[in-house]
């Protein structure tokens, strides 16, 4: 009894003194947090992601002493890939730091829906590099959100212009095997318009999450014999898709990832039988460029890197940097506007908007060759619409084709009509691009 | 000593029959609901507010409309989850389709339509019970997991299936400050508790506890017992449905059906029997202790400078957590409501036990 | 037609995978009353256990070895656990294996990490094709899944035997019958648990090695537990045939209707069909199909 009665008084102190515990005030200081998941069903994909996060901002701080002379703090926050942790985790980070978070990364589709609505109130950008709502692009209603390198709706466009390059498909059959949450359906509308448009049947076969049970979803494909296969999974339904088609005898040269089911630990449990799988790069893949080198010479060699050493340079980890990269330039760029101190949320809005990172500057980031210019509007919040593929040959991942760009033609008139419907539903203003300087 | 009843007349059936006979809880009662109205709103942080307090009554209203099912009927539910679920998009369809109708309408009817599907899964429980049940229930989850994903009339045919809500518009005024939410979710969750604590003393509520004792014996004493399971489930649904309508609207704002999922479902039942079966207070100790454990253990290494990597201090979160619901089911299997009478017990006698 | 006898071959194969976690559930609700959700935790720990001892030693060594891990849990649950809950309600014994499922989820990736790791028991990956002049196409036969099917059988005969033939399995029998009854004429009751769990663990090895080279060794194998207890009830909680059968009936039943059914009405069926099949044969015999019959007395 009585220690029970000791347990719950001292829960009960250190429930006080985290509350109580508010962000001292350090002066010239950054806070960037980092939602992350290293533990549960996305784990195998979340490691590499944070590591690649959390290394980029240590190498800013300890190759170029921080942004300008302002040092970048951070913490990571454990969300399981579970919305209500998300939450927990955003309110729990959002304040700390002498300015508050500068912008948020949660990885997670379930998260940004979440989120979405939390950051209008409290002025914090939320940068979803290559997820996220589609329709968030359309700046004049997510004045938020920046889905930056292209959304899903980018992804599928480019996919589809991929498989019609190799000969028409008209009369041919494509299907989508997508993770049944908002993630796995945000393409469906583009590949239905495209599947009007190029005259080819879609087959949409959702599979329940986590994704370890697919025996059905690949013995109906094999049923179909669909000529190309989009693989729409995220964590462990990649690989266990990659073990079913093998299983069924399923090529997998006809088989298409999108950048979220392109990474090692989606192929490495096959290996060589995953041999001639393809992804969707998001931009970058598994390089090695200026910039690792700088991450060894800088962090790693001085024993402060996150994970392994080999790990570096591998896509997710590079994903991971990217979006840091991403993060630090939004500051820069406010920096830029608002005088060289530590910025709050607002100004690294303004600076995300205003994002021009030209080839110029991705060379001096080091990061020649890992990714294509990109720049930002007040209307434009994803900056870049381009994306390569690259194939899995049974060790690594390397290219195989050349850039395509989404035909933003098609796709900004559904992004925009979408995103007017959210700002409908919530009632919402519509902002007026043309008038905001 | 401090909680004593002797000279405490009760005089009238009136007075036999109050809610809280005894003049200490009645005192209790009302400091409670002091710091609840009045001392948290003052001092609360916004942390407090949205991150722990206002997931923490809404969860303990969830608990406390599974508890009148386990605790009170002893019909065993896995799918509380499905049925916040229902309650939120029923709630996000209504407020959708029909604006002008006020949201505590919207919430209410979200309840009945819940209650509603919620008896549907109870039917069931008329020949089966138990463990076997209990997993049975957890048809009703994976099947509305598939329902609300898969048809997009409840979405509003939203292209991803996720929906958003607009801001709490009530009485002409907008509650989105987190006090203003939490004054919102702790009035909603004072009025439940008080009908769940007059429902339980009332014949409804001992036809349930007669079934829940024994289900043969209390037919023979002539309780229907198809009555009573599935007025069990129809109010308890009602509760988990209203619970899951505020989920939405007032903490997440904007879902997919993984929000509700089986471990909502999971959490839900561990709140429960933590906190105590048939115990309305045990509901949001259990709700408490389940909420505030993982924050609270999360934050420990950073509070006291530890260096220990994320992954390290979750998979120890989840040890801990796992070797502390071991551990109170073995020295208290009657939850934390039991706990506390221990403790009402002790300070009766308190300072001299014999 | 050969579609269609590839399905219900192909649900064959998934729902003895299932068996084998099923197969766990039942041993221990036998002899301790314990409906142990822990036993997906279990394989997790099982196959984590294995996939990194192997990648230090020689198999047959990395196996025995985590089956002395398994040992070791179950010596622990029956010390820290059981023994402290006897003559608890069901209900009370089932949340206690929550608590142990997250203990050993948060454990054994403490010890073992939670990237994913891989198990190559050396079968042939690649599908054979059989019958291709009877069927177009023919017909699609995994290797790797008719291994699996062996070895699932050979299991249940190894436990068949072990129960009828040896007296630990006798006593098992009878602590599983009663276990007031068995106590008194001197079965040592800890140490039957104790042997049970160990089992019980060694089948959760054996599902956890053979769903891991199927999937690679991560978190999500913990969640096949999920996928086992329809199994379960629809079996009967307490009968091993009931449990195969069972999952045979589950795997078949549901691969059949995400493939008929599932395009009719969109898709990714499966997970609750399994659910809404076992509710419905349990409103006809409201204790699974091999279930002991249930007389209440007033």
């Amino acid at each position: 009894m009585k220690l029970i009665l000791n347990i719950c008084l001292m829960l009960l102190a250190a429930s006080a003194a985290f509350t109580s515990a508010a962000a001292f005030a350090q002066a010239n200081e950054q806070f960037v947090p980092a939602l992350v998941y290293r533990t549960g069903p996305f784990a195998p994909n979340g490691v590499p992601w944070a590591n690649g996060f959390v290394d980029y901002l240590k190498l800013v701080n300890e190759r170029d002493g921080g942004i300008n002379g302002v040092k970048i703090t951070f913490e990571e926050c454990e969300t399981g890939y579970a919305a209500d942790r998300g939450v927990e985790c955003y309110e729990r980070l959002k304040g700390k730091g002498p300015t508050g978070a500068a912008a948020f990364n949660p990885l997670s589709t379930g998260i940004t829906f979440a989120l979405t609505e939390k950051v209008p109130a409290d002025k914090i950008p939320l940068i979803t590099m290559g997820y996220g709502r589609s329709e968030s692009a359309d700046g004049n209603v997510f004045k938020w959100n920046f889905p930056l390198m292209g959304t899903y709706w980018t992804a599928a466009d480019i996919l589809v212009q991929h498989v019609a390059k190799a000969g028409s498909l008209k009369g041919k059959k494509i299907a989508l095997v997508y993770h049944d949450s908002p993630y796995g359906k945000e393409p469906i509308p583009v590949l239905q318009e495209h599947a009007k448009k190029h005259g080819f049947e879609l087959l949409t076969l959702p599979v329940t999450s986590p994704g370890v049970e697919q025996k059905a979803t690949w013995l109906q494909i094999r049923q179909q014999k669909p000529d190309y296969v989009f693989l729409w999974g995220w964590g462990v339904m990649n690989s266990t898709a990659i073990k079913e088609a093998i299983a069924v005898g399923y090529p997998r040269l006809q088989m298409y990832g999108v950048w979220w089911a392109g990474a090692e630990p989606d192929t490495q449990p096959a290996e060589m039988a995953a041999k001639g799988y393809n992804a969707l790069a998001l931009q970058h893949g598994a390089d090695k460029v200026a910039v690792h080198k700088d991450m060894m010479k800088h962090v790693y060699d001085k024993s402060k890197g996150t994970g392994k050493k080999e790990d570096v340079g591998t896509v997710l980890y590079n994903r991971g940097m990217l979006n840091a990269m991403l993060v630090v330039e939004s500051i820069r760029a406010a920096q830029g506007k608002y005088g060289k101190k530590p910025m709050t949320g607002e100004q690294v809005r303004w600076g995300a908007e205003n994002l021009n990172v030209d080839t110029a500057r991705i060379k001096a980031l080091g990061m020649d060759g890992m990714m294509q210019p990109l720049k930002t509007t007040c209307s434009d919040h994803e900056g870049a619409r381009k994306a390569r593929i690259h194939t899995w040959d049974g060790k690594s991942w390397s290219f195989t084709s050349d850039w395509y760009e989404a035909d933003n033609k098609m796709l900004r008139p559904m992004v925009e009509a979408q995103a007017r419907k959210y700002a409908a539903e919530k009632k919402i203003e519509v902002r007026d691009c043309s008038k905001e300087t | 000593m401090f909680y004593r009843e002797n000279g405490q007349y009760k005089t009238s059936y009136k007075a036999d029959q109050a809610l809280f006979p005894i003049v200490q809880d009645r005192i209790f009662i009302a400091l409670v609901m002091a710091i609840a109205f009045i001392v948290i709103p003052m001092f609360a942080s916004e942390y407090l507010f949205r991150a722990i307090l206002i997931p923490f009554l809404i969860l303990a209203l969830a608990a406390l409309g599974l508890n009148l099912l386990v605790g009170y009927c002893g019909q065993i539910s896995l799918g509380t989850g499905a049925f916040m679920m229902v309650g939120a998009y029923a709630a996000y369809n209504l407020a959708i389709r029909i604006p002008e109708l006020n949201l505590l309408v919207v919430f209410l009817l979200a309840g009945f339509i819940t209650t509603i599907v919620g008896m549907v899964f109870g039917i069931p429980s008329l020949r089966i019970k138990g463990l076997y049940l209990a997993v049975a229930t957890l048809a009703a989850q994976f099947f509305m997991d598939w329902l609300f994903s898969r048809v997009k009339w409840f979405t509003n045919e939203s292209s991803s299936g996720a929906v958003s809500v607009p801001e709490i518009q009530l009485f002409g005024f907008s509650w989105n400050s987190p006090v203003q939410k939490y004054f919102l979710v702790l009035g909603i969750v004072a009025v439940f508790a008080l009908i769940a604590r007059n429902l339980v003393r009332s014949n409804i509520g001992r036809s349930w506890m007669a079934t829940r004792d024994m289900d043969v014996a209390a037919e023979i004493i002539g309780i229907r017992p198809m009555y009573a399971k599935l007025s069990a489930f129809a109010v308890s649904s009602f509760f988990v449905g209203v619970a899951g309508a505020l989920w939405g609207f007032v903490h997440l704002g904007s879902w997919e059906p993984a929000a509700f999922d089986v471990n909502r479902s999971f959490t839900l039942i561990f709140m429960v029997i933590i906190g105590g079966l048939g115990s309305i207070l045990g509901s949001f100790l259990g709700a408490a202790f389940i909420i505030f454990l993982p924050i609270v253990l999360n934050q420990i290494p950073a509070l006291f400078g530890i260096p220990i990597s994320t992954a390290t201090a979750a998979h120890l979160e989840s040890m801990i957590f796992g070797a502390l619901i071991i551990f109170f089911l073995i020295v208290e299997p009657h939850g934390l409501a039991r706990l506390w009478a221990i403790a009402k017990e002790k300070l009766r006698l308190w300072p001299f036990p014999h | 037609m050969g579609s269609f006898i590839e399905v219900v071959l192909g649900g064959l194969m998934a729902g003895l995978l299932y068996s084998l976690v099923a197969l766990g559930f039942v041993l221990i609700f036998k002899a301790s009353g314990v409906f142990n959700f822990a036993q997906g935790a279990m394989v997790l720990l099982a196959a984590l256990a294995f996939a990194r001892f192997s990648e230090v030693m020689p198999m047959p060594l990395a196996f025995i070895l985590a089956a002395l891990v398994m040992v070791l849990v179950a010596f622990m649950i029956e010390k820290l656990v059981l023994r402290h809950l006897v003559n608890q309600e069901g209900i009370i014994l089932f949340l206690a294996t929550f608590g142990i499922t997250y203990f050993i989820e948060g454990a054994g990736q403490l010890i073992f990490g939670s990237d994913i790791y891989r198990i190559d028991l050396g079968l042939p990956k690649e599908p054979k094709i059989i019958l291709e002049s009877t069927f177009d196409g023919g017909i699609l036969i995994s290797i790797e899944d008719l291994v699996a099917a062996a070895v699932a059988g050979f299991l249940v005969l190894l436990l068949a035997l072990f129960f009828q033939k040896t007296s630990t399995g006798r006593a098992l029998r009878a602590v599983a019958d009663d276990h007031q009854a068995a106590q008194s004429i001197g079965i040592p009751l800890n140490r039957i648990w104790v042997i049970v769990w160990s089992v019980s663990g060694f089948v959760a090895l054996i599902a956890g090695m053979i769903w891991g080279s199927k999937l690679g060794v991560q978190f999500s194998l913990a969640l096949v537990a999920l996928k086992a207890i329809p199994v379960v009830i629809l079996g009967g909680f307490t009968s091993v045939p009931g449990a195969i059968l069972g999952g045979l009936i589950i795997g078949v039943g549901e691969k059949l209707a995400e493939v008929y059914l599932g395009p009719i009405i969109g898709g990714g069926i499966e997970n609750w069909f399994a659910y809404a099949l076992a509710l419905m044969f349990l409103l006809f015999r409201p204790e699974g199909l091999f279930g002991e019959r249930h007389i209440d007395r007033v």
